[in-house]
């Protein structure tokens, strides 16, 4: 089965509506109640950064910000400071002396969003403005390598800051070199496809989602440009709650993973429907939903479209590693429960 | 306050007042001025010699003495600063405290907090920097981020340095800049002296509330911190040289309207002692300021001509203050507790520049590093040799020349394995 129905209702028509897994679900979006639309489908959504900014084209993290700010923008009645760590977001949404940004921004460093932002949040509580509510948003960079310190700070003072990590698994706007959130044998510019042992190293790297979890924080999800309802959602349900939240989104990266442009939302489906990236969500250090694979496809079939893998093909055939990346993806699997018959605590059924 | 232990009841009606002057910690002065100033933020990391700073403040945030305060303890200096920076660009009025490698953790939050134009008040406890790792006073704290674009003052006194701190929140918020108080490390933040401290009253007129020039506000989105390019880089960087030289006009300004408001003459750019008719002028930052001026008297008593320049106000350097100071004197001698290794004295050096155009000599010493004591005997024996013409152009004061020559000796004998 290649193509599998997601049913929700139109509450006013009580009509069952049909998502079919085929894109970024815009095909039942306005067959959809209202409520249950994207925030995107809104004419009266915030448009945070606006278009005319200098991402490349097909960014997934241009396209991950939009969603997810407009989202944080809807739940707090448009109230939000975002706080941006230096890197490609940055620089290509603020080229003085324009800017994207339709809400206050603010940038300081590489590796001190989450501290910044901890800062705003103080003086919010403390001139009596806590209904502004402060979104922090930076790569895999500068969240899982040299933000973490003060990440992990502002995680074990819950202090009242959303954190999205756009993950593009590299540090792609200093020319793509290899972070702690560069998979097994992919090539970087600093993880070459040389030697015997071609790309990144296996037995490396950080799953900063679950260490976020071991901080004991309200609220940690993993989400995906792939469904941008469940980005939104997730956004959404992180904006209900006070103290430390974070969202680690995957944002492909046709530059850095050698994919054409046209295929990052596919690339980005098929690292979740291989295993590699689950979708979850977590409370207060728990697992409480996670989103089961539609439609199972073996990593290969992620690995083989990027051609930061091709060594793992190309000349020869690297079975032990195609190995042992399918076994990466097998332990998520059984970890995070993905292969089941239902389809999750899904926010679209149960509002069904 | 403590209560004093009454020995005897007291007979009849007992008018209860403050004391005008109390003996406290210079840590507990500095900490209670920088609560008159009412931050709203203050977020700390401990390291020897600023904490107890910070511990007063944490415990008068809790008991509420210190109210509508948000005291944060983060995991490093780096943070410590992003927190202020944050705080601060969001209108709060924020504060922390470091010393020593501290400020370098932070090095890359001071620079941005300045080029951001962050009226941030930091008080920086003075402190050598390792290796080898050391925790006394000198200044190589100050010195190594003497170019981060900060207001550097310098207090000689615990008086002194409540003092600065007053003028440093009015000077910052008025001009929009960040502000670094130094105060001497252990010499005194921890040492016990007789201060004043304002009433809040006085403090609040003295103080306006904080108004930013820019703030982040969703009703009136701004963009802080944007990319600039080669194009108009140049410019930013041109109006903060302006907003520095800006500072050192409205120093001495402040300083006089200190004077008229609390009756003490504080702060400034520089101020001068027994410079009149003075031959040899010696020029000092900070604390060690008392042990040259009792040096001065010493030696005026003996019939020599020496005065002394105590400079407050090092960076914006006040060059042409500076020069003015020094005009009458045909020698200048730089005392300070820092050292550029392979250069001198950095002091000396911006000493020597103000005084390009004149023939006056600039003598450097370098003395105090790692909180080795200043005795007034070593200072006295340096300035009559200054007098005799006896004194090389750079003296490291006390050194022990027996261990050094140990070392090079040693050095020299080093072979690699073959």
């Amino acid at each position: 089965m290649n193509v599998e129905a997601k049913e929700t209702m139109n509450v006013e028509a009580g009509q069952k509506i049909k998502f079919y897994q085929t894109g970024t679900l815009t095909v039942g979006n306005r067959l959809l109640d209202e409520d249950l639309r994207t925030v995107q489908a809104s004419e009266e959504r915030s448009n945070a950064i606006t278009s005319g900014h200098r991402a490349c084209q097909g960014c997934g993290e241009a396209l991950g910000a939009r969603y997810a700010l407009d989202a944080a923008m809807r739940a707090a009645n448009g109230k939000i400071i975002a706080v941006n760590a230096t890197g490609c977001l940055e620089v290509f949404s603020t080229p003085y002396p324009e800017t994207s940004w339709t809400l206050p921004w603010l940038h300081s460093l590489f590796g001190n969003a989450a501290s910044v932002a901890s800062g705003v949040a103080a003086a919010l509580r403390r001139l009596g403005k806590a209904d502004i509510r402060v979104v922090a948003q930076g790569g895999d960079g500068g969240t899982t390598d040299i933000g973490f310190a003060c990440l992990s700070g502002m995680f074990e003072r819950n202090d009242d800051v959303l954190y999205l990590c756009y993950d593009n698994q590299g540090y792609m706007n200093t020319g793509v070199q290899r972070s702690s959130a560069t998979p097994p044998t992919a090539r970087t510019a600093t993880t070459p496809a040389v030697g015997t042992a071609p790309g990144n190293i296996f037995g490396t790297g950080k799953d900063v989602p679950r260490i976020a979890m071991a901080h004991g924080i309200p609220y940690v999800a993993t989400a995906s440009v792939a469904d941008l309802h469940d980005l939104e959602r997730k956004v959404t349900n992180a904006m209900q709650v006070r103290g430390a939240r974070y969202i680690h989104i995957l944002v492909p990266c046709p530059l850095g993973w050698g994919t054409v442009t046209n295929a990052t939302i596919r690339v980005a489906r098929l690292a979740t429907e291989s295993g590699l990236f689950p979708l979850f969500e977590a409370e207060h250090g728990e697992i409480v939903a996670s989103s089961p694979i539609r439609r199972a496809v073996p990593v290969e079939d992620y690995l083989k479209i990027q051609s930061r893998f091709a060594h793992l093909f190309r000349p020869t055939r690297d079975d032990a590693h195609l190995a042992a990346l399918q076994a990466i993806a097998d332990k998520n699997i059984q970890r995070y429960n993905l292969l089941r018959n239902d389809h999750g605590n899904d926010a679209r059924k149960e509002a069904a | 306050m403590k209560t004093p232990i009454q020995l005897t009841p007291p007979k009849g009606p007992v008018e209860l007042t403050l004391p005008k002057a109390r003996q406290i910690e210079g840590s507990r002065a500095i900490a209670e001025a920088v609560g008159l100033c009412r931050p709203q933020v203050i977020c700390a990391y401990p390291i020897t010699p600023q904490t107890h700073i910070v511990e007063e403040l944490s415990a008068m945030v809790k008991t509420g003495e210190l109210m509508d305060c948000e005291f944060i303890n983060v995991e490093s200096e780096f943070a410590a600063l992003s927190v202020a920076i944050g705080a601060s660009a969001a209108g709060a009025r924020a504060y922390t405290a470091t010393s020593s490698q501290g400020l370098l953790y932070m090095a890359e939050a001071v620079y941005n907090a300045s080029g951001m134009q962050l009226p941030i008040v930091m008080t920086l406890g003075n402190r050598a920097i390792g290796a080898p790792i050391n925790i006394w006073n000198d200044h190589s704290d100050a010195m190594a981020l003497r170019d981060a674009g900060w207001v550097l003052l310098f207090a000689e006194t615990n008086q002194e340095a409540i003092d600065l701190h007053l003028q440093a929140f009015r000077l910052a918020e008025e001009l929009s800049t960040p502000v670094m108080v130094c105060v001497d490390g252990f010499i005194l933040t921890h040492a016990y002296e007789e201060v004043e401290l304002p009433t809040p009253e006085a403090v609040d007129r003295w103080l306006p509330k904080f108004q930013p020039r820019q703030v982040l506000d969703p009703a009136e989105p701004i963009t802080m911190g944007a990319l600039v390019g080669p194009e108009s880089f140049s410019e930013v960087r041109y109006l903060a040289h302006r907003k520095q030289l800006r500072a050192l006009e409205r120093i001495p300004e402040l300083s006089a309207e200190f004077n008229a408001t609390f009756g003490r003459n504080s702060g400034g750019i520089l101020r001068t002692y027994k410079t009149e008719g003075a031959e040899t002028i010696v020029l000092a930052m900070g604390s060690i300021n008392g042990t040259i001026e009792d040096a001065i008297d010493e030696l005026r008593r003996n019939g020599h001509a020496i005065g002394a320049v105590i400079l407050t106000t090092f960076r914006p350097f006040p060059y042409a203050s500076v020069a003015a100071a020094l005009k009458n004197a045909s020698q200048a001698i730089v005392v300070e507790k820092s050292l550029t290794a392979g250069m001198g004295g950095p002091l000396a050096a911006d000493v020597t520049l103000a005084l390009a155009n004149t023939s006056t000599p600039v003598y450097s010493v370098i003395a105090g590093l790692g909180g080795r004591p200043i005795p007034q005997a070593s200072l006295e024996s340096i300035f009559e040799r200054a007098r005799d013409r006896e004194l090389p152009e750079t003296t490291f004061l006390d050194l022990h020349w027996d261990a050094v020559n140990q070392a090079i000796t040693k050095e020299l004998s080093w072979t690699p394995h073959t």
